[in-house]
Parts: C-alpha cells; sequence; structure tokens
C-alpha cells in the first residue's frame, strides 16, 4: 500500500493512502472533537464537530470523512475552528431540551465534553423547547428523544454490528427524528434482539438503561470497536 | 467599591431556583470569612436583611430561571444597579428545571395542569391574588435572554470550589478564568 505524506498542526506526517483526516490527526495527537463518529462503525460526517482547515480549500471540512491527501496542511484547532465548533454544540442544546441536572447520562456524556472542550458557557441562540416523544416500550431500554442529536450512531450499530436495522431517521429538518422499525413504539419492533448495542452506541443520554437514574448511565463504547474487529483479527474474548 | 471601606459590595439574588446555589454558597463554609474581609453583602436571601436592592453594587450573584413577574421585575432592577452580574448556576444560565414548562407551551397549560387537572383538593381554581401571587410568566428564560450578564458560573448548583475560583478574582477586581470541566460542565 502507498504511503502519502502530509503536514497537521505543523508537524510532518507519513500515513497509508485511504486514511482518514481525523486518523491522521490522531496519529500526530492532535486531538479534534468529534460527536457522530465511533470507531467501529460507518464515518457519516453528520455532526460537522470534526472540522478542520486545509490550506488552499476555501472551506472547512469534515476529518472524518475526507481522505488524507499527498501534500496536505491541515489546521486542527484555530480559534476560527473553535468558534465554529461551539457553535454547532450550542446549536445542539439549543435545538433539543438538554437539561443535564436530571439527565441519565450527566458526567458521561460526549455532548457535555463536547461544550467542555469547545469552551461553551452559554447558549447564545434562543432554547426551542420543541415537543418530542419518550418511548419506555421495550422491557430493558428507553429512549428520549429531548436528548438525540441525530448522529446516527445507533443506527449505524444496529445496521452494521447487530445486523438488526431497527432505527432510522424519519423526517427532515426540525422535524426529523430517530424512528423504531416503521415509526412504531420500539418494544413492538420484532427485529430487535435486545442486544444493547445502541445503547452502548449513543453518546447522549437519549438511549439509557431503564432503571438508571441521573448521572447513573455509562456505556462500554470500546466493546462496539471490539466486536467490529474481533472477525477480522481472530480475538473472540477481550 | 464602597468609598469608606474600600470593599466590594456583593449581592446575591434568587429568581426562579430551588436555592441549591445560595446553599452551596453557604457550602464556602471558613472562606466565608475570606468574603467577609474583602466584600460587604449588601443584599442577599442568606446573609442579609435588608429588603429593597441597593444602588452601586459591585458584583451580584443571581441564582435562577426568569420564571414570573417579580422574577423579571427584580432582575431589571439589579441589571440597572449592578456592575458585574453573574449568572449563577445551571437555572440562571440555561433556564435548567423550571423551563421544562416551556414545553408545555405557555403559562395557561401550565396551570391548569397543575392546579385543576392534576389537583386532589376540593376547591379547583387558579391562584389569582393579584399583588401578592405573581403570575408566571409564558416562557421561563434564562438570564441572558433578558439582560446582559457578565459572568457565567454554571452547574446544579456549582460546587463550593467552583464558586470561590468564580469569585475570588471578583474581590480582587480580577476576571475569573471560565474554562475547562472543574469550572463550565453542566448539571
Ligand atoms: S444528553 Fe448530555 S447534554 Fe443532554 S441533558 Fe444529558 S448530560 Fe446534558
Ligand atoms: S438493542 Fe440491539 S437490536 Fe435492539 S435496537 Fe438496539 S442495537 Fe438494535
Ligand atoms: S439516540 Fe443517541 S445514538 Fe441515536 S441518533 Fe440519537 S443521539 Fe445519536
Ligand atoms: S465526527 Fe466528523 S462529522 Fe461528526
Amino acid at each position: 500500500m502507498s504511503v502519502i505524506t502530509l503536514t497537521i498542526d505543523g508537524q510532518a506526517i507519513a500515513i497509508e493512502e485511504g486514511a482518514t483526516l481525523l486518523e491522521a490527526a490522531q496519529e500526530v495527537g492532535a486531538a479534534i472533537p468529534t460527536l457522530c463518529h465511533l470507531k467501529g462503525l460507518s464515518p457519516v460526517g453528520a455532526c460537522r464537530l470534526c472540522v478542520v482547515e486545509v490550506e488552499g480549500i476555501p472551506k472547512l471540512l469534515p476529518a472524518c470523512v475526507t481522505a488524507a491527501a499527498e501534500g496536505m496542511v491541515v489546521h486542527t484547532n484555530t480559534d476560527n475552528l473553535q468558534d465554529y465548533r461551539r457553535t454547532i454544540v450550542e446549536l445542539f442544546f439549543a435545538e433539543g431540551n438538554h437539561v443535564c441536572a436530571v439527565c441519565v447520562a450527566n458526567n458521561n456524556c460526549e455532548l457535555q465534553d463536547a461544550a467542555i472542550s469547545t469552551g461553551m458557557t452559554h447558549v447564545t441562540y434562543p432554547y426551542q423547547y420543541p415537543q418530542r416523544e419518550v418511548d419506555v416500550s421495550h422491557p430493558q431500554f428507553g429512549l428520549d428523544r429531548n436528548r438525540c442529536i441525530l448522529c446516527t450512531r445507533c443506527v449505524r450499530a444496529c445496521d452494521e454490528l447487530e445486523g438488526a436495522h431497527v432505527w432510522d431517521i424519519a423526517y427532515r429538518g426540525e422535524h426529523a427524528k430517530l424512528i423504531a422499525g416503521l415509526d412504531q413504539p420500539w418494544g413492538t419492533v420484532d427485529a430487535c434482539t435486545s442486544c444493547g448495542k445502541c445503547v452502548d452506541a449513543c453518546p447522549t443520554g437519549a438511549i439509557f438503561r431503564r432503571g438508571a437514574t441521573v448521572a447513573e448511565m455509562e456505556r462500554d463504547r470500546a466493546k462496539l470497536e471490539f466486536l467490529a474487529q474481533a472477525r477480522e483479527e481472530q480475538q473472540w474474548t477481550r | 467599591m464602597d468609598a469608606v471601606t474600600q470593599k466590594v459590595r456583593l449581592a446575591t439574588v434568587w429568581l426562579g431556583g430551588c436555592s441549591g446555589c445560595h446553599m452551596s454558597f453557604l457550602d464556602l463554609d471558613e472562606w466565608l470569612f475570606e468574603v467577609a474581609k474583602f466584600a460587604d453583602i449588601v443584599f442577599s436571601p442568606v446573609a442579609s436583611d435588608i429588603k429593597d436592592y441597593p444602588e452601586n453594587v459591585d458584583v451580584c450573584l443571581v441564582e435562577g430561571a426568569v420564571a414570573n413577574e417579580e422574577n423579571l421585575e427584580l432582575l431589571l432592577k439589579v441589571r440597572s444597579r449592578t456592575r458585574i452580574l453573574a449568572s449563577f448556576g445551571d437555572c440562571a444560565v440555561t433556564a435548567n428545571v423550571p423551563a421544562m414548562r416551556n414545553m408545555l407551551g405557555t403559562a395557561e397549560p401550565v396551570l391548569r395542569r397543575c392546579y385543576l387537572e392534576l389537583s386532589d383538593g376540593v376547591s379547583h381554581k387558579l391562584p389569582d391574588e393579584p399583588g401578592i401571587v405573581p403570575p408566571l410568566l409564558d416562557r421561563v428564560l434564562p438570564v441572558h435572554e433578558v439582560v446582559s450578564v457578565d459572568l457565567f458560573i454554571p452547574g446544579c448548583p456549582p460546587s463550593a470550589p467552583r464558586i470561590q475560583a468564580a469569585i475570588e478574582p471578583l474581590l480582587h477586581g480580577n476576571t475569573p478564568l471560565m474554562e475547562g470541566r472543574e469550572m463550565i460542565k453542566f448539571g
């Protein structure tokens, strides 16, 4: 496989052709915040939190779905980028109903982490207070759409790792919402094996184990990455 | 700054919140003596008996969201008489739990739900005591959607160490650095 060379935050790096800018940045230790990306699932570029600047290209590029190319000069952490990223995080907070103080994921939430890493002290956009449904029809798990950021990590985990494809995103714009089956209560979807992979995939408090109360929800993200690679690496336990 | 004592004129106010932020302020324990060395508390539900918000306040910590007309009136007075206004705690910063009623739309359905539909008393009526019970605003708002805010101290409640780190610089005329998990995590 051929190798390409590029510069990230002033550091020269050689990496296999086909690697993404996110992978290349991780090689040099540049911490790019991500939300929709989860190792082991196919990248979709849904959240735009991972945007970077590439010299000579007038627009920002999402690092998780942009292939590294020969000679690129990439900046991952400029003031400009931090401003855009903070704007994205603020919009997530403004368009949903996030009440961290009473959320299962408080302290274990990647949206909170993104708010901290982008320096968000408050939300400068007016809160929308949309009406969103909660689904607790599944015997083990619950879905609170008030906290869903439509990252599709659950959709991909269920489809690509479990092969059940319970989840989809329906409707558009502000009406877009996560649906189970054919827009039916989760507990009535026969395809669901209750494997819990969507629970481990969700970055926020939207999908949770029933019975977990405020700040109790922890997830095992590494399990998904392990499952995704297990066959390839002939590694059946961890 | 008080011309005679050279102390910072500090106030705290309590709008639509649970008073947890004020309880956390009291958790500063013996560090409150330090506060007293550098500040006069000129208005506060937990540390002063003054009933009217005074003029020329240097720093005010505002707990709570803006949920009713009394909150709104007090906040406007606070803004006009205060140099540095800090949103103190998640209810002030995000409107937090008090704003969960916003998902029901205006104040009317909220009152109906609480006092009529879910009431098990005998006299089913909406509260109506002009001049005594302040009417609800249709929408609960975070403080910065109503007036300009100079400092945000998130947390539900902000821990005593976070409060200390935020106000210690203010007592000496400096601005605190609000960044990192210890200082700005919500919840
Ligand atoms: S999902 Fe995260 S950001 Fe949203 S309320 Fe829960 S802890 Fe807060
Ligand atoms: S529990 Fe498993 S099968 Fe059911 S929706 Fe989640 S990922 Fe899909
Ligand atoms: S439920 Fe969770 S994983 Fe699924 S789209 Fe919403 S935030 Fe993403
Ligand atoms: S992490 Fe790249 S777009 Fe979401």
